[in-house]
Formats: C-alpha cells, structure tokens, sequence
C-alpha cells in the first residue's frame, strides 16, 4: 500500500544529513560542554557551532539564543520568565485566543500566580487584527505574545505590524514562530520583535530540541535553576546531539528553503482547491492566501474527524484533526471555536501539512481516497441524513 | 501500540447494522455534536424480541464501534434481556476501550434504551402494536 505522511505539523522526519552529523555525539564525543578538559572541549564547540547555525537562520546574534528541550519549553520559558522579570513594573499580559497551549496555559498559570490575562480575538481567518491587540493593551502591560503562524488553520499572523504597536509602548513582545522558523523566512530584526520560540522537529531536526531568542538587554527570569548553562538562564547538561542536530537542520533550512517552498506551495493550493471541488461541503480552514506553504486545512461536515483520520490511515495517508474526540482532552479545537466556527463544523476538522518528500502523486492518492472516505461516514452520519432530507428535499 | 483493539478496528472498519429503519417500532436519539458524538438507534420489535436493530452514528472510531456493537448484542434479544446491555458489557465485548472514550462514545446502550422506551411508551398509550 502507498504511504504518504501529511502529519509534518506533528513532526518532521529527521533528515539523513542530520542523523550524520548528530552521530559523533552519541558515540565518542560524549563528554559535558562544561567540563574544561579536552572530552568537554570538542561537546562545547559543538554546541557553540549549533548556536551560530540557529541564530543564523533567523538572522540573530549566537549570544542571543538559548537552547532548550522543546518548542513548549522555549514558550513556557518565554511566557512566564518575561512576565515574572517584570512584574515590578505591572500584571496584565496579553496572548491571542489562537496560541499554542504551551503558551495559553502558560498565562492561565500566570493567572494562579496573581497576573492579569487577555485573550486577544481574531477574525474568520484566524488573523488577529492590529485594532484588537491596542484595545487589549493596559498600562500595566508588561508582555504581549502572537503566534508568527498557526499550526492547526496555517495562518500566518501580521507579526511586523502587531510589535510596531507594543514597541511605541516598549511592551516586550514574544512570537511563537514554532510553525514557521525553519520553514518560511523569519528574521527576528525586520519582524521587530523582543523573544522568539523554534523547534527542531518542525525542520528535520530532532525531536526533544528547541531554542528560545531573547532580544540583548531584555530580562528574563530562569525556569530551571542549577548550573550556569546558557549563561545562567536555562541551567541542566545540554543534550549535545540534540542541539547539533538542530544546528543542521538549520543550516539545511537556511539553503534550501526557496526550494521547499516552492516545491510545497503548489501541493498545497492544489488540495485547498480540488478537494473542495471533489467533496460537497468542506470549507478550508484558515487564511485563502497568507498561510504556510505546505498547510492544507478543511471542515468537512456532518462527520467527525478522528473516524476520517481512521479510515485514511487504513489507506496509508496520516493526517490530523482538531476534533474533540482527536484531543485528549475531548474538546473541540480552541483555534477554530475562536475563529467562529460551530462545533458541529469544528468537527469535522482535519488538516494536511505536507514536507519536503511528497509529491504530486501523493496529492493524486490523496484527492482519489478521500471522496469514498467521507461518502462512507455521511451515510452513517444521523447528521447528513438530517440534511439531506430538508435541505437537499426528499432523499 | 495501536489506540484501539482489534475488536474495535473491526467494528469501526465493518460497521454492522448501519442505517435506518422505515416506520420503527421505536427511535432512540443521544448527545450532540458539540460533546463530540451522536447516536440514533432504530428499532423494529416481533413478540416482545428486537427483530432489527438499526443505527447511525456522527463521531469517532470509538463511538461507530460501540454503535455496532451494541446493535449485534441487542438483535434477537428480548426487551427485557436488551435492557440489561450496559456502557460496561459492550466495552467488555470490544475487548477495551481507551479511557477517555469510555464515558463520551459510550453512548450505544443509553440510544438503545431510549429507543425501547419509546416503543414501550408508544405501545402504552395505544399504539398499533
């Protein structure tokens, strides 16, 4: 049977290129970066070289970034140790309705400790207009963070004209750019923003990576107390193959990114245009035009996502879905619900993010499975026979 | 590890008893699809047996191979032995659910309830069985 992962939001494959380079640091050169013998020497350069490479791909300093466990880590490290460094200064941080958990419940835990918490509305899109983000701001504001793009709908937020805002107010400004560092080009200096979160899965790096940048002069309290790795700031024996490995990946990244994208962008737009084409009522989640490059995301109604997702891996396609019965949590997506979409619709969700190794063909199999997919789920579905017998008449 | 048994696999993949039933005896609709799942069981009773049990279902794996199981456990049984099919005995017979399924797309044995209480209440007040 043909396999074809759409699932590359969840994590990319790791590339051959990296897993070379990760190697030495899982065999002989497997000392500590802060020993001062020559076992610590050759880890330290190591790390110091991943540093240049990282910083490199969205135009920072090395001195800047700090390497943590995770794109959740570097956002909980962002969220809570920018807000807590400048809590003398005030309590109200402000987050848009469409963030990662890692960052949302990371300023619902703020709320425990006595913080203000905005949630910042978006539109249809899941664009957050700049209007809304001024009318959330206070006095007291003391950290605005906006996801750079959204991995569940594939928006991509207007970055540059949201930090022009908090900037005039010297409000720190945090983006998660988990979904597009690595992938479209982000560079921290024209974006104008104060911190910045990435993760190595996201690019063919490895798992259990990522980094967070911080702006020079822009004070952040540690989560992890200890040692003095990071500068003091994030302490714990680096994971040397890990970091290498996303040093790779983005240098890789860095090279090949026109590349990708404009291999990627044309799968897309033909999922985003011929599935609905082929399937009566699916409605593309997201923004039309101003989403990543290989992000296709649908509703499709009257079913349910996780029996979709179900029957196309039992065709060897993976996919997600932001239904309520996919998360563990058993709700539906907080993204689509904040777009104004109805959980019946949210549902229905299921979304595409394609990588580097698909193809036309793969989009061919895709469009060819999955019409007979969501037939066979509406013909059980209590909901499209509803449908059909009044808004279709008869049948 | 796959999430769900194979018994579940093979309800969720090979639905029995999917669809509707023309002038049931008795109809038994739950949830919504806001808390995920929905189920409607039809059903047609012959000398107080469930002579057919029909469904459909909006929802997960879960709850498509719950609805399936329940419908296979219940046909041919008498209304009284229905009954007594528990969220439990059709969990035990899908050889397990996950957790977190176990409450939400468990529904199969409440919508088969429900329908048999609207055959009985149908039939009290007069009806033609």
């Amino acid at each position: 049977m043909r396999k074809v992962y759409l699932d590359n939001a969840a994590t990319t494959p790791l590339l051959p290129e990296v897993r070379e380079a990760m190697l030495p640091y899982l065999g002989d050169v497997f000392g500590n970066p802060s020993s001062l013998h020559d076992w610590g020497d050759g880890a330290r350069e190591a790390v110091a070289s991943a540093r240049e490479q990282v910083a490199a791909l969205i135009g920072a300093n090395a001195d800047e970034m700090i390497f943590t466990g995770s794109g959740t880590e570097s956002n909980n490290f962002a969220v809570k140790g920018l807000a807590l460094a400048q809590q003398n200064k005030g309590k109200h941080v402000a987050v848009s309705a469409i963030e990662h958990f890692s960052v949302l419940h990371s300023a619902r835990t703020l709320a425990k400790w006595g913080f203000e918490v905005s949630e910042i509305p978006v539109d249809k899109y899941g664009v957050v207009n700049p209007d809304d983000l001024r009318r959330s701001l206070r006095k007291d504001t003391v950290l605005v963070s906006v996801m750079h793009a959204n991995g569940e709908v594939g928006t991509i937020e207007p970055i540059q004209e949201l930090a022009r805002i908090t900037r005039e107010r010297n409000i720190p400004f945090h983006t998660d750019a988990v979904a597009t560092a690595g992938t479209t080009p982000v560079k921290v200096v024209e974006l104008g923003i104060d911190a910045l979160s990435l993760a190595g899965n996201q690019f063919y790096g490895p798992k259990g990576v990522g980094a967070l940048w911080i702006r020079k002069g822009v004070r952040i309290m540690p989560l992890l107390d200890g040692g003095i790795q990071e500068e003091g700031r994030r302490a714990g024996t680096e994971n040397v193959p890990a970091i290498v490995g996303l040093g790779k990946a983005a240098e890789l990244a860095k090279i090949h990114m026109t590349d990708r994208i404009k291999r990627l962008t044309p799968l897309r737009d033909r999922l985003l245009k011929e599935l609905p084409g082929r399937i009566e009522r699916v409605v593309v989640t997201g923004h039309p035009q101003n989403r990543l490059p290989g992000h296709a995301s649908f509703c499709v109604e009257f079913i349910e996502g996780e029996s979709m997702l179900m029957l196309l891996n039992s065709r060897g396609i993976a996919v997600s879905s932001g239904s309520a019965c996919t998360s563990r949590a058993l709700k539906a997506s907080h993204v689509l619900i904040a777009m104004g979409l109805s959980h019946e619709i949210a549902q229905g969700s299921v979304l595409f993010t394609l990588g580097i190794d698909n193809t036309d063909e793969d989009i061919d199999y895709v469009l060819e499975a999955m019409p007979p997919i969501v037939d066979r789920l509406r013909q059980m579905s209590p909901l499209y026979a509803k449908f059909s017998k009044t808004v279709k008449g008869g049948k | 590890m796959p999430v769900y048994s194979k018994k579940v696999m093979d309800h969720f993949m090979n639905p029995r008893n999917v669809g509707e039933i023309e002038n049931p005896d008795g109809v038994g609709e739950v949830g919504n699809p806001v808390c995920g799942d929905m189920m409607t069981f039809y059903i047609k009773v012959k000398d107080d047996r469930l002579e057919d049990v029909k469904f459909k279902t909006f929802g997960c794996g879960a709850a498509i191979a719950v609805s399936s199981m329940v419908s296979e456990m219940a046909k041919g049984k008498t209304l009284e032995e229905a009954m007594k099919i528990t969220p439990r005995s059709v969990a035990d017979e899908l050889e397990g659910l996950p957790k977190q399924k176990f409450h939400c797309s468990n529904l199969g044995a409440q919508a088969l309830n429900k329908a048999i209480k609207d055959y009985l209440s149908k039939k009290k007040k007069g009806g033609n069985k």
